[in-house]
């Protein structure tokens, strides 16, 4: 038994220690928001915050993770779909399919976190996620809307 | 999770004796199920096929394509309401089923969401059920009154009396005019009166994509679900010779080892983390079959005798192309190519199954529900009546939902544990290795020009694979696959050829190999606008001439064409200079009935290394329903090209695809996506499609670029294998 600290909620996770976080989330904790895209850590849609960075969760056992550790997945991201980043989005019609863009979003939230107004550099090397879509162009104009939007 | 009904018996259907509705079902969370939970037919019997509206005044418009990111849940709601005259803000939609439709004489048309036809196939008559629902509630508003009802008015989902100013909701009609005759005949608006067609109305499913609650098929719960994780033979056609269950049966959490048909094992368990654990642990042998000799060497070896060979068989021809370029006193000659490539939807493959011995329900993401029925039924043993396909919004398709190989493979394994809901996700491994590739094939192109550099002759020679020979065999004709010739064609209204060339010769020599093709987005357009946009380049700078000069003069018969082109060279600047470094190149191609051009502006360093800085883009789909919707697929269709241009490509050997996962088949991510300009101008008159247009012209643009900024000449994709340092 593995407890985690998601969500700002405890769980036990009744999982061998070497399942990946990702897996734990869907399957036992039932957050399905955390999407599975490549296992190895390169598309980025299973992005979650861990003590406010962004982590990869398919690459990561829950046997690495401490009951101290916050994680935030994107349902606790807001308590409301109004943090910043998920208005922005909205607001520009960001997503396509959207099968990414939880992903996306964590990626994005953890970089408006880190920097209030990233550089078009800082959003390049942060947002590494994989879309399939095309979303990219309005991707990089929702989080300076974000960024906007938190300094007004 | 709760049971509830998912489907309703409509009126119609039950006053047919129809079988319509399946009433087992489960809850699913989103949109569409809260509508189909709450859609009861007691209160609120449909308007028609497309109509629902509740006393609430919800209006709940019905889809028969299935949403994949590419708008046309957005884009078809336009269109119904557009003549339904609804409030916006209370429209909600839901999927109906195949087996509805099969019930109901297929009620709902065609299913089929590909080749850009969502909205253009399905426009007639679904804004004919718009308008004819309109018709109904304001006929039964009229009765109400005892009024005439060419003095009634609806509007915002309300219909006026306009001599007394009397009102009443839509919701409050709804019951009424459910039992009215439909009109035998609708007029549909003018377009000039559009108020709904034409703007740029932001997408109806986009919030629950930024929460995380949109549940796609990887994520169904049902209550006592299973899950899967399979394999199959890597090599295409080989089968399972055996494999030892015992090893992995007492693994944590597995519940049943099978074999699915004669290619694929799969291991079920209580999570899929446990199912694909154990499935690594499986020792399985395999029957390669015959094709473990097969490797890219070999396929390309029997490309390069397609290029040569006397057999061929012909898609566009006028004159003599092969007697005018042997008179010619200028001949060029270039050899192309384009690989395999996968889809790589970001959501894997995936399933959820119920199969008993008189029964099968699956649910899963498909681009086409009557096809993935049918696949159903065939896996299932099973007539299609038994049978039913409940849909979710996709993960991404790009074609390779249109073929249901594992849906097929999800009934297989869900038939030996009946009663059970099986879900089978493949792991991205698989969904790489069990492709349903782009085409592979090669283009030798020849050319004669005369003393000033006129074209004289050409002759384009293909040669490779046919996708309808592998899909839709029965759809050759005599042989000939008349898809190849996407683009090329010399009439039409779906793929025109935009140059008019004294003598041609367009030709196809079939070479198909094991591995399968498939409809990937922009299909045959994707090699066939490299092959000749960057050939006709080749020509231009070979004879001195500004490549869009070139062009221009083989136009004249071609104006549509040559609009879309004028428009981005004259956006781009094209008779001014590019800025210092920077250089430009430019591409047409008219397809899925819609033109378009684009002119990419890029840089290439001392170290060969490639920028796009600029891409203009424009696109005439006759019609433009939702102008911002289509910016969204002109952009996405940079990012798929784009991707598919510098990085694409799925390599064989020992007859199996090598490429398992995106760090040997790369993508592109957003540092390397170029600010996009999309210019939308409809020219009015036809239906264009627009989810894959603009990516004909992607990668000759870029290429013709390149070219214009190193002098070197790509005519292989990917880049990722080419050295672009000046030549």
């Amino acid at each position: 038994m593995v407890r985690l600290n998601v969500n700002g909620r405890m769980v036990e996770v009744a999982a061998s220690p070497d399942t990946p976080l990702l897996w734990a989330l869907r399957e036992q904790i039932g957050l399905t928001g955390t999407k599975y895209g490549c296992g190895i850590a390169q598309c980025g849609a299973c992005t979650v915050h861990v003590d406010g960075q962004p982590v990869r969760a398919c690459s990561m056992p829950i046997s690495a993770f401490t009951s101290n550790q916050k994680i935030i997945t994107i349902e606790g991201l807001s308590p409301d779909g109004m943090h910043p980043v998920q208005v922005a989005w909205r607001e520009l019609d960001v997503p396509q399919c959207g099968y990414c863009q939880s992903g996306m979003i964590m990626a994005a939230a953890a970089l408006l976190a880190e920097k209030r107004n990233p550089t078009d550099a800082e959003i390049d090397a942060a947002m590494t996620n994989i879309c399939r879509c095309g979303t990219y162009n309005r991707v990089r104009a929702g989080i300076k809307q974000a960024a906007q939007t938190r300094q007004g | 999770m709760t049971m509830t009904e998912t489907t309703q018996p409509s009126r119609r259907a039950l006053l047919k004796g129809a079988a319509a509705g399946l009433v087992v079902g489960f809850h699913l969370p989103g949109r569409d199920a809260l509508a189909q939970a709450t859609t009861t037919a007691a209160t609120t019997p449909e308007i028609n096929a497309w109509v629902v509206i509740r006393p609430d005044d919800t209006v709940v418009i019905r889809m028969a394509r299935s949403e994949m990111g590419q708008g046309t849940r957005t884009g078809l709601v336009q269109m119904i309401a557009e003549e339904l005259h609804c409030d916006w803000s209370k429209i909600v939609t839901e999927y109906v089923t195949p087996g509805q439709s099969l019930a109901r004489n297929r009620a709902w048309g065609n299913f089929q969401t590909a080749g850009s036809q969502g909205i253009r196939q399905s426009q007639d008559y679904v804004r004919r059920a718009g308008a004819t629902a309109r018709v109904m509630l304001i006929n039964a508003a009229a009765a109400e009154w005892q009024a005439t009802p060419e003095h009634c008015v609806a509007k915002d989902s309300v219909v006026t009396h306009r001599p007394t100013g009397r009102t009443l909701r839509y919701g409050q009609l709804a019951a009424a005019a459910a039992r009215q005759t439909p009109p035998a005949a609708v007029t549909l608006k003018d377009p000039k009166d559009w108020t709904v067609i034409g703007t740029s109305r932001p997408r109806l499913d986009t919030a629950d994509k930024t929460t995380g609650k949109l549940v796609y098929g990887s994520d169904l719960k049902m209550p006592g679900m299973l899950l899967a994780a399979s394999q199959q033979c890597p090599v295409f056609g080989g089968k399972v010779k055996s494999f030892d269950a015992a090893k992995v049966r007492n693994m944590a959490g597995v519940r049943h080892v099978v074999q699915a048909g004669d290619n694929a094992v799969a291991v079920i368990a209580d999570t899929y983390w446990q199912a694909k654990t154990a499935l690594d642990a499986l020792p399985v042998e395999w029957d390669y079959g015959p094709n473990r000799n097969v490797s890219s060497d070999t396929i390309a070896a029997m490309l390069r005798e397609g290029l040569n060979a006397s057999e061929a068989f012909v898609g566009n021809t006028n004159g003599d192309a092969k007697a005018a370029i042997a008179a010619a006193p200028r001949k060029i000659e270039a050899t192309y190519g384009y690989p395999f490539q996968n889809h790589a939807p970001m959501e894997p493959m995936n399933a959820t199954v119920v199969w008993t011995p008189t029964r099968c329900d699956v649910w899963c993401p498909t681009q086409n529900g009557e096809a993935a029925l049918a696949a159903t039924a065939a896996a299932a043993g099973l007539p299609q009546t038994a049978c039913d396909v409940h849909r979710v919004d996709l993960g991404g398709g790009f074609g390779r939902r249109t073929t249901h190989d594992w849906l097929t493979q999800a009934v297989l394994i869900a038939k030996q544990v009946p009663g059970v809901p099986i879900k089978t996700l493949w792991s991205r491994e698989e969904d790489m290795v069990q492709g349903r590739y782009h085409p592979v094939t090669m283009c030798k192109m020849s050319a004669g020009l005369d003393a000033s550099g006129n074209l004289t002759g050409l002759h384009m020679r293909i040669s490779g694979q046919s996708i309808l020979a592998y899909v839709f065999p029965t759809a050759l004709q005599n042989g000939r696959d008349a898809a190849t010739f996407q683009g090329l064609n010399p009439t039409g209204a779906e793929g025109q050829f935009g140059y008019t060339i004294p003598n041609l010769l367009i030709d196809h020599a079939m070479r198909n190999t094991h591995v399968p093709p498939h409809f990937w987005r922009g299909v045959n357009h994707n090699q066939n606008a490299i092959y000749i946009e960057c050939f006709m380049d080749e020509m231009a700078h070979a004879t001195g001439q500004d490549p869009l000069a070139f062009r221009r003069k083989l136009m004249g018969n071609h104006p549509k064409h040559l609009a879309v082109l004028n428009a981005v060279a004259e956006r781009i600047g094209w008779d001014k200079p590019a800025p210092q470094g920077v250089f430009r190149g430019i591409a047409q191609q008219m397809g899925f009935g819609s033109y378009v051009a684009a002119a990419a502006e890029v840089s290439v360093d001392a170290a060969g290394k490639l920028k796009i800085h600029r891409i203009v883009a424009a696109t005439d789909c006759g019609v433009a329903v939702n102008p911002r919707q289509i910016e969204m697929q002109v952009e996405g269709s940079f990012s798929y090209g784009l991707s598919a241009l510098l990085y694409g490509e799925c390599t064989v050997k020992d007859g199996a695809i090598v490429e398992t996962n995106f760090d040997t088949y790369d993508v592109l991510r957003l540092a390397e996506m170029p600010p996009v300009e999309t210019i939308v101008m409809p020219s009015g008159g036809f239906w264009g499609g627009v989810g894959e247009p603009t990516i004909m012209v992607a990668a000759p643009a870029v290429l013709n670029a390149i070219f214009a900024a190193t002098g070197k000449r790509i005519r292989q994709v990917p880049l990722k294998d080419q050295d672009l340092k000046r030549a």
